[in-house]
């Protein structure tokens, strides 16, 4: 997953023409509608001999029970099978703390805990995840008191923004029961899949170190 | 993305079946559900392979054989694929990120498909994704893609750092049908897209990968994975090279070198492994086995800097993996 290819992208755009002498540029910068109009398929007049049309919607596929075990308590949905575990978690049982970036699996905001492990909400279906226990971040802390992680991020500024951040958090717990070396290096690759675009990066390895050095 | 329906397999029989009736495999869902959710890939049925029991790295009498659904990072930091195999581990840890390989298996890195920005924009010309309909590729931008093993279809690079490494561990990938099990070298399962791109692979429909067996060689623990993107983490290969070397009193016996990123299919590099094999480990022959493996090589407009990349990557990695540098 590679947001590369989104870059890729925006270099396409700065002096491709298309075939109706319309450049990408001009066209977004003409219809405003940058992110909206490519993900509804949309195109130029120039571009409009695209060779593939979006597929027609195939048959409905009804909804159907799924079972979540979020944060110790099993809930109980009525999905079709197509919904991410992302939208299940935000749309169906309103836990927005966990957050959709890219929604695919390029940014890490969507990071959840399943069986312990860190993993991209969006990239997986609700209905692949049923019985196994699913911690977001509103499961982190029992109580009160914040989980040290969480404490950590607050002592350390972890952020500018706060919307990369519990993802962020999510996978910093995640990364503390797999085998990474002691150094911020380790620190820094280990937290490759979490993009910050306030870049945050030095305050979040330094929370993150402040938990792995505690006695 | 498209209404699809959805079924779980508890068996490979199962799963066999359900393939049979159409249904797609997933596993991690890592590279299937991001192209779905482009319209790239749009299949009716998905069977959920997840419960099979594929999920074990079991020791066999020549090697380890790794089960299809053993999760990335999990094959990464086994300490006998660290200890036996390092160029597997270093690549499966060169790729992705922390989340994906956690979920990402093994069968599904072998089969995930190109990144292509063409391949992935549906309203984009791509043979891959809809044979005859052209390639936006050529003649577009082109620093990503394929030097090696490109056709006047398809110039798209695969984008795997395990499958490199695999190749150059003489690995064999082993596959399931209603007609029985085969197996197939690593080097042989992607194919060279030729008159057909859409064919990444040669797996025939219905049939569903079971393991990875890894032999010991002599060379497998002297082994090496060196990647070049345009970031230090968390970006797909410009130029790749996995290196293991059977070295002798400072002399190679034997060499496997294999290129990714550079190839249209993970790129095993037999003129630069002959070029090796008998003489002194040192920098004048890594360069000449560099000038042999990057022999042939053809520049796509913008992606040109990988074959004097390549050249470079490859001594580097002959150095580190000979101890020398």
């Amino acid at each position: 997953m590679d947001p590369e290819n989104v870059e890729d992208g925006v270099d396409e755009a700065e002096g491709a023409e298309g075939p109706g002498g319309v450049t990408r540029r001009d066209f977004l910068a003409g219809s405003g509608l940058v992110g909206s109009a490519l993900a509804a398929g949309t195109l130029a007049p120039g571009q409009a001999r695209a060779v593939e049309p979006l597929v027609a919607p195939t048959a409905e596929v009804p909804a159907r029970t799924v079972a979540l075990l979020v944060n110790g308590k099993t809930e109980t949905l009525e999905l079709e099978p197509r919904v991410t575990l992302l939208d299940a978690l935000r749309e169906h049982l309103h836990l927005t703390g966990t957050k959709k970036g890219c929604d695919l699996g390029q940014c890490g905001a969507c990071t959840v805990l399943i069986e312990g492990r860190r993993v991209n909400a969006c990239l997986t279906l609700a209905v692949m995840q049923q019985h196994r226990p699913i911690t977001t971040v509103e499961g982190l802390a029992p109580g009160e008191t914040l989980h040290p992680v969480q404490q950590a991020f607050l002592s350390h500024d972890g952020f500018q923004c706060g919307y990369c951040t519990p993802g962020q958090i999510m996978s910093a717990v995640g990364m503390l029961q797999e085998p990474w070396g002691p150094g911020d290096d380790a620190v820094r690759e280990a937290m490759a899949g979490n993009i910050c675009r306030c870049g945050a990066y030095p305050n979040i390895v330094a929370a993150i170190q402040s938990v792995r050095r505690k006695p | 993305m498209q209404p699809f329906d959805y079924v779980v397999a508890t068996d490979v029989e199962s799963a066999l079946a359900a393939m049979r009736a159409g249904a797609r495999p997933v596993a991690g869902g890592t590279n299937l559900l991001d192209l779905m959710k482009l319209h790239v890939e749009v299949p009716a049925r998905l069977v959920d392979v997840n419960a099979l029991p594929l999920g074990q790295v079991e020791a066999t009498a020549t090697g380890l054989r790794i089960g299809a659904l053993v999760r990335n990072s999990d094959l990464a930091f086994d300490t006998r694929v660290q200890e036996r195999f390092p160029v597997l581990s270093e690549a499966l840890l060169a790729g992705a990120s922390p989340q994906l390989r956690n979920m990402a298996t093994v069968g599904g890195n072998l089969m995930q498909r190109t990144r292509c920005s063409y391949f992935r924009d549906a309203s984009q010309p791509c043979n891959k994704r809809l044979p005859g309909s052209g390639c936006g590729a050529i003649g577009g931008y082109t620093r990503m893609h394929a030097v090696l093993g490109t056709s006047d279809r398809c110039i798209a690079s695969n984008p795997s750092d395990m499958a490199v490494a695999l190749a150059a561990l003489d690995a064999r990938v082993v596959l399931a049908s209603g007609a029985g099990t085969r197996s197939v070298p690593v080097t042989d399962f992607h194919r060279l897209p030729g008159m057909h791109p859409e064919q990444d692979t040669m797996l025939r429909p219905g049939e569903l990968i079971l393991a990875v067996e890894v032999p010991d060689k002599p060379f497998s623990a002297r082994s090496r994975y060196l990647k070049v993107r345009d970031r230090a983490s968390y970006a797909f290969a410009l130029v790749s090279v996995a290196v293991a070397l059977h070295l002798d009193g400072g002399r190679v016996r034997e060499a496997r070198i294999v290129l990714g990123g550079v190839g249209t299919k993970p790129w095993r590099c037999h003129e630069a492994e002959a070029a090796l094999t008998g003489k002194p480990a040192d920098e004048v022959r890594f360069k000449a086995a560099a000038a042999a493996a990057l022999r042939g090589a053809k520049p796509q407009g913008d992606n040109g800097f990988k074959i004097e990349l390549a050249k470079r990557a490859l001594v580097r990695a002959l150095h580190l993996v000979a101890g020398e540098a």
